[in-house]
């Protein structure tokens, strides 16, 4: 570091987000941290770790499992909870299908995507979780690029957009009721661009899936969907193998992966770089349900 | 590696702004394909939709709340808070200011300079913002006129001197066909700057921190047992520059120790750290260190008062701020109960006229309270530091952010108080007065020095006075105690009394521990800036020496725990860094030391 004490873009970065956790920690009663084992939650959780160093991560973890996983996702997130030490909870959308609580959508093109957000809502509240961080980023998908850093979610889990907290400087206001919570999003100043750099510089593991491989793939709606058990093929698909990688993991039956060769993280740096389409835009179809799709989710309590 | 810049946009649709923002994103390669897909579903592409992210924002084709929006060169990354313009959402404007180098604001070159347009240049002024970039849009509907440029320029120019605007730059733009914005333009060969990204790209930030006031307001104890205890205290530096060995002072308790060792987010170990870094400081001795204190250098501490002025934007829909509401203040790490006691002015914001009548703070509206806290904020002035001179006050019954405050300083009397001269001139007076400061530990001897002093100057003829700290105790500081910011205040008024003492042409002999330096220094320079004389004697006794004397048997108990704070055993004293005089009663007599000091008052 020179004399004009000066920080990368990517230090500042993560300042910000060393800040946020801090804050959490020391004001909350009872935080957790959502990690799906995607590029954002580790990321995410690789700072929180830092951020506490050297005493062990104050909170534990939580994965909203839907359980139509990437198998390798599944075992890397179980890996990488034991490696850093952290105590990992998982809360089941089936548990939520067996007891009644959610239906089940049908047919080919049925997602558990919304049935996640009564499982992850269950979740707080059983644990009576005060503040749950998320690795949503703003450059994301507009509805996103409106949200705080500290979020406040009314006893049903609600984002009013209309009546958000003004947030100034690095003042956060955490003030919340018992059964109340604030979602907090560390994140939220990073771009997918910045992610993958920190990745690159930091020498930070993810899930196999985010690099190219081979794999069995279908066309469905303008996107690459991996044929995997969960997928039900729609009548004229035909299942190819394709040279591929995800830009974003989520529920299997929604989240589509690109063709690349990108097989490192400097290889994803330059691909993403160059790329002109957006993670979301490229790979969810949890996103194309309407103009507000996200807003009227994230309004129902969604990440 | 490139660098952040946050800028804040302020502006509607109609002055180009959103238009703007879409050509920034687009021209540097930062807008997906997709995004735009989902705006260039009508006739031509409308960026506005870029910008507005909520249902309610596309419905009614107006911007509501600040939309963050990302791009990058090579050189900077860049976080745009975009605005919207209107008056009714000025908190919006206010938020999204708070945090940005920089300051973006739209003219339209048709309609020139409008209230719109100075708001914005205010708010930006007023939440600090060291930039201001001034885009007079659609140059190409006023014909590429330089005449008009220039007529914008100068009336802007005017306007902006009565704001607090260090940098102030002009760039004539279209939005619309891209001139001027990422490539110089050819249709203005007159215009001799550089294209605006260009200046985005290359203004200097790197000294609009406040690199000189070492602040660490501390956030969270970082504690682990295992291999090594570990006992560190984090927090993101708000000021100035650390290193390992700095010597460092705890507020609000006092004690100073050194830092042992800096460490970086996962263990990384630091040379020196500096604002925004969110680091952990070990310190040399273990000391009670908690949450909400700050860490700063012993010579240069932030304020201390739990009564300060500060300017306001009031956010709440459902109230009015009104002299006599409490509230929470979140300031640095600290959240302390607080009373608004005054509402000195509203400020008009297009006008900068100043009503003193007014009885409320509505939605949008600015102006300039005072605010009695419970407990002291530890504070800079919000001009020489963003992140310690900055507040929120939330409602503790709805839990909402009701206001963001900028604090000018410590509560002085109000400027309507007038000074009253007097014809009688310190000439026309019988004698010079001055003031002779004594500080030292407790039983170091300035008691006797004092008295011997005031004795000798009595039979000389000469009028002396002497203010003794202990007997001061028992009236005028009778209300005082002995925390740092009540030594502070007992440091305050002796000073006062001997300033007018020593005014009225009476020799003012203090003897006082006045254990902190910064106190001391107040008081010299308000004696500096009424042109009276000012004598720093500091008696240079050995602590075990005082201690072993201990007339008062205050050391003894003391150290048996039964008082707390005291100078020297559990709080610092801080010795003059340039006394005018240094006695030594373990090696000489009164007598003498009195010699010396009338030596220096009389030379």
């Amino acid at each position: 570091m020179d004399a004009t004490y000066e920080l990368t873009h990517l230090r500042a970065l993560e300042a910000e987000a060393v800040h946020v956790f801090r804050e959490v920690a020391a004001t909350f009663e009872r935080p957790v941290l959502l990690f799906s084992a995607g590029k954002d939650s580790v990321l995410m959780l690789h700072l929180a770790v830092r951020a506490f160093w050297p005493a062990p991560l104050p909170f534990p973890v939580l994965h909203i499992d839907t359980g139509h996983n990437f198998d390798e996702v599944i075992s890397f997130r179980d890996r990488v909870a034991e490696e850093l030490g952290v105590r990992l909870l998982v809360a089941s959308v089936q548990d939520d299908i067996d007891a009644g609580r959610v239906v089940e959508e049908t047919g080919p093109r049925a997602s558990r995507n919304r049935l996640q957000t009564t499982t992850l809502l269950r979740a707080i509240n059983e644990n009576s979780f005060d503040a749950v961080f998320g690795g949503a980023r703003r450059d994301e998908e507009k509805a996103r690029a409106k949200e705080r850093v500290f979020s406040f979610r009314d006893e049903f889990g609600r984002w009013d957009p209309r009546r958000q907290r003004p947030e100034l400087w690095n003042i956060y206001n955490g003030r919340c009721r018992k059964g109340e919570h604030i979602r907090v999003f560390p994140l939220s100043n990073w771009t997918e661009l910045d992610v993958w750099e920190y990745v690159l510089n930091e020498n930070i593991e993810l899930p196999p899936i985010y690099y190219a491989h081979r794999r069995e793939v279908v066309q469905r709606d303008g996107m690459l969907l991996a044929h995997t058990r969960h997928l039900t093929l729609l009548d004229g698909e035909e299942p190819y193998e394709a040279q591929v990688r995800f830009r974003t993991v989520g529920d299997a039956t929604c989240t589509g992966c690109v063709e690349s060769t990108a097989a490192s993280p400097a290889e994803v740096v330059a691909e993403v770089a160059a790329t002109r389409v957006s993670e979301r835009g490229a790979t969810r179809a949890d996103d194309r349900i309407s103009e507000s799709g996200m807003e009227d989710r994230k309004r129902e309590g969604y990440f | 590696m490139p660098q952040l810049l946050r800028l804040a946009t302020a502006g509607s649709v109609d002055d180009g702004k959103s238009t703007l923002i879409g050509r920034l994103l687009y021209d540097s390669k930062s807008l997906f394909t997709d995004h735009l897909a989902a705006i260039e579903r009508g006739a031509a592409p409308d960026l506005a939709l870029l910008t507005d992210g909520l249902r309610a924002e596309r419905e009614q084709g107006i911007t509501i709340d600040v939309a963050h929006r990302y791009f990058a060169t090579p050189r900077r990354k860049f976080i745009i808070a975009d605005t919207p313009g209107h008056v009714q959402y000025t908190r919006n404007m206010v938020t999204g200011a708070s945090t940005s180098d920089l300051a973006l604001v739209l003219i339209d070159a048709r309609k020139g300079v409008l209230e719109q347009s100075r708001r914005h240049a205010f708010l930006a002024s007023l939440l600090g913002i060291p930039h201001l970039v001034l885009c007079v849009n659609k140059m190409d509907l006023v014909d590429w006129s330089q005449e008009r440029f220039d007529e914008i320029r100068e009336e802007f120019r005017q306007f902006a001197m009565k704001l607090d605007v260090p940098d102030l730059t002009f760039v004539p733009i279209s939005a619309l066909h891209g001139d001027n914005i990422v490539h110089r333009s050819a249709n203005m060969p007159w215009y001799e700057g550089t294209s605006l990204l260009h200046h985005l790209e290359e203004v200097h930030i790197a000294s609009d921190r406040n690199l000189i006031d070492a602040r660490l307001p501390v956030q969270y104890v970082i504690r682990s047992q295992g291999e090594r205890d570990f006992r560190g205290y984090a927090g993101s530096v708000a000021g100035g520059v650390f290193k390992p060995g700095d010597e460092v002072t705890v507020l609000p308790s006092g004690f100073t120790t050194t830092v042992r060792a800096i460490w970086g987010p996962g263990g990384t170990e630091l040379a020196e750290a500096f604002p925004p870094q969110a680091v952990t400081v070990q310190l040399a001795d273990e000391l009670d260190v908690a949450r909400g204190d700050v860490l700063c250098r012993p010579g240069n501490r932030p304020h201390i008062a739990s009564d300060v002025d500060a300017m306001v934007c009031w956010f709440s829909e459902t109230g009015t701020l009104t002299p006599g509401s409490r509230y929470l203040v979140q300031h640095t790490t600290r959240s302390v109960k607080a009373q608004v006691s005054e509402l000195d002015y509203r400020l008009d914001v297009n006008t900068l006229h100043r009503d003193e009548n007014a009885a409320a703070l509505t939605l949008n509206e600015i102006g300039r309270i005072r605010l009695r806290t419970h407990e002291p904020l530890l504070f800079d002035p919000y001009k020489r530091n963003r992140h310690t001179g900055s507040f929120i006050l939330v409602d503790e019954a709805s839990g909402h952010t009701v206001a963001a405050g900028m604090i000018t300083g410590a509560h002085r009397p109000a400027t309507n108080v007038v000074w009253h001269r007097t014809s009688v001139t310190r000439e026309q007076r019988a004698t010079e007065g001055a003031t002779v400061w004594i500080t030292g530990l407790s039983a170091s001897g300035k008691s006797t020095i004092a008295a011997e002093l005031e004795r000798r100057l009595v039979a000389e003829g000469r009028p002396a006075y002497l203010l003794d700290g202990d007997n001061l105790r028992h009236g005028l500081n009778s209300d005082l105690g002995f925390s740092s910011a009540d030594r502070a205040e007992n440091v305050r008024r002796t000073g006062e009394v001997a300033r007018l003492f020593a005014d009225s042409g009476v020799i003012a002999i203090v003897s006082l521990i006045s254990p902190y330096r910064a106190d001391r220094d107040r008081v010299r320079a308000a004696h500096a800036d009424a042109g009276l004389p000012f004598v720093e004697v500091f008696v240079d006794t050995p602590l075990e020496l005082c201690e072993s004397r201990d007339p008062k048997g205050l050391y003894a108990r003391a150290r048996r725990g039964e008082i707390t704070g005291f100078t020297g055993i559990d709080d610092p004293y801080e010795a003059p860094s340039s006394p005018d005089v240094v006695l030594r009663p373990a090696e000489s007599d009164p007598a003498a030391m009195v010699s010396e000091i009338l030596a220096f008052l009389d030379r």
